[in-house]
């Protein structure tokens, strides 16, 4: 990894995101750092998996023409995923202050994008505005996969659009309704109706198991 | 002359009494706790030990603080969350001394009141909560007039999955010490699900999977210790990220499972991490206790929250997210 130049992007939870350039491209340098709250066996298991599952998933992800970073290289040992820099802004820092006409249309590109996720077996596992990336050209791309999955359950399908409103309701509190239609609207294109009804469902059934049902809930 | 409230906590296993003066003493905290020969909570077993012992505990608490109920401002009840049993023993008593005495009825709600008690005896100002218990795994802080869910458990409590895979191992409740204690012992982590969803954990698919590892004949010590160690880890992600996304500068563990020194361990590392200052509530107000209702009495009672005795139905289901906050402004 022969790096020219090196910053300091990001510093997750989990992980920390460098920018430098390698062979002459930019790219993005995504290292899981070990956590010394969690014991050092567990550590090792949690970053290994979580980093061979997010190469995998992103290369799923890919091939399926929804876009992600692409990868370029992995490295197990050191827990590292080299990939393909985006140049955007998270949409987490943009979408409060779009237009509503303008976050509708973004919002049915994101359902287009995990509708073919969900159509294909994948679950991102950690869907928030923080996880997506919003490019000039208005491209959303999606990243952080280290939570997701392959799975066709719909359960876990519900639980990934249960954390997608979650994040929204308790980031874009006065969009959420909104971004989630126009979400679903997004997604039942993908999917079909049937689907869609089924998953959202699934979504209300999620929410009303918690310990205590928020009052909008109750029937 | 400063306030003083007495709070009543009947929301599950146990029933207690607590007295509190505005300026933030406790004055009596005297609880009773009802443990099953068997199996788990019964609620309608538990309601009857909290009517038998009732009369007993609200004496011990005057006595203890040395007042009279003439001398009390007002009479603070859990109204929920809990079981419906256990809550209407002491909506009930409220209900009697509010109208024999002529005192305001102060609705107290039992998350609230654990955040409070962990708030007033660490001194702490605006903390990230962690409120664990055999009812409860929240993830907690104060925005915008109430307190708000930052992460919580999709299913089961994390004390309650103690407590529950303490009972199928075949060892003693509550749970979470024993488990503690075995996990000392042992020596390799075994491969688990770990289950974080977003800001949220579940615990149900990892206690299914130790039981069926428990029938493989796993060594029971490691069982205990890869338990706890995935329990703790999963808690720790997500507080971690509800640390970055609130920016609080202060994390409080509360609730019956702050006590575990291991879990402390592991806070005390997510704060440092995140240049917070971590705190633990003491043992004596860790559990559900009486005093964490009449402290949080005082605050409704300042803030004028009351209400009349036959509006005083109880919530079985009353999120702390419900429930506004005026003194936290």
């Amino acid at each position: 990894m022969d790096a020219i130049r090196c910053e300091v992007l990001a510093k997750g939870a989990e992980a920390i995101i460098y920018k430098e350039v390698w062979y002459g491209f930019i790219v993005i340098r995504k290292v899981r750092i070990p956590k010394r709250y969690r014991d050092p066996r567990l550590d090792r298991i949690l970053r290994t998996k979580r980093t061979v599952n997010e190469a995998r998933l992103l290369y799923d992800a890919r091939r399926l023409g929804v876009s992600v970073p692409a990868i370029i290289d992995v490295s197990i040992e050191n827990t590292t995923i080299i990939m393909e820099y985006i140049k955007g802004i998270r949409l987490r820092d943009k979408l409060n202050s779009m237009r509503v006409e303008e976050v509708a249309k973004i919002m049915r590109k994101i359902g287009v994008l995990i509708g073919t996720l969900h159509n294909n077996g994948i679950i991102h596992g950690d869907l928030t505005t923080s996880n997506m990336i919003i490019s000039k050209s208005g491209n959303i791309f999606l990243i952080d996969f280290g939570l997701g999955m392959h799975s066709d359950d719909l359960e876990d399908i519900g639980v990934d659009l249960h954390v997608f409103l979650r994040a929204l309701e308790s980031t874009h509190t006065h969009v959420a309704s909104i971004c989630f239609r126009q979400f679903l609207k997004g997604y039942k294109e993908v999917v079909g109706e049937d689907k869609m009804k089924k998953a959202v469902n699934k979504v209300y059934e999620i929410r009303a198991r918690g310990r205590y049902v928020p009052p909008e809930l109750r029937k | 002359m400063p306030l003083v409230v007495l709070g009543i906590e009947s929301t599950a296993h146990t029933f207690g009494v607590g007295i509190a003066r505005e300026d933030g003493k406790i004055l009596a905290n005297v609880n009773s706790t009802y443990i099953p020969i068997h199996g788990g909570i019964l609620p309608r077993e538990a309601a009857r030990h909290h009517t038998n012992v009732a009369h007993e505990v609200v004496l011990r608490a005057l006595k203890e603080a040395d007042i009279r109920l003439e001398e009390i401002d007002g009479i603070a009840v859990a109204l929920g969350p809990g079981l419906g049993p256990c809550l209407r023993v002491g909506a009930f008593i409220a209900r009697v001394l509010t109208s024999s005495y002529n005192k305001p009825l102060i609705p107290v709600n039992h998350a609230v009141a654990h955040v409070e008690i962990a708030r007033l005896t660490v001194g702490a100002k605006d903390p990230l909560f962690v409120y664990v218990s055999g009812g409860n795994t929240q993830i907690v802080a104060y925005s915008q007039g109430r307190y708000r869910v930052f992460g919580e458990t999709l299913d089961i409590p994390i004390g309650n999955f103690f407590d529950t895979l303490a009972r199928e191992l075949g060892l003693p409740q509550p749970g979470t010490p024993q488990i503690e204690k075995l996990a000392m012992k042992g020596k390799n982590i075994i491969d688990l699900p770990y289950i974080v969803k977003g800001q949220d954990v579940s615990y149900s698919g990892l206690l299914t999977a130790i039981l069926r590892k428990f029938k493989e004949n796993v060594c029971l010590e490691d069982l205990c210790l890869s338990a706890m160690e995935y329990a703790y880890a999963m808690l720790a992600e997500v507080v971690e990220r509800a640390l970055a996304h609130t920016q609080k500068r202060e994390l409080v563990l509360a609730g019956g499972v702050a006590r575990s020194k291991r879990l402390q361990e592991i806070m005390q590392c997510v704060a440092e991490e995140h240049d917070a200052i971590f705190k633990v509530v003491p043992d004596e107000y860790a559990g559900d206790n009486g005093a964490m209702i009449a402290w949080t009495g005082v605050l409704c009672l300042k803030s004028e929250i009351t209400m009349q005795p036959e509006e005083s139905v109880i919530r079985q289901r009353w999120r702390i997210d419900e429930v506004d906050v005026p003194w936290m402004q």
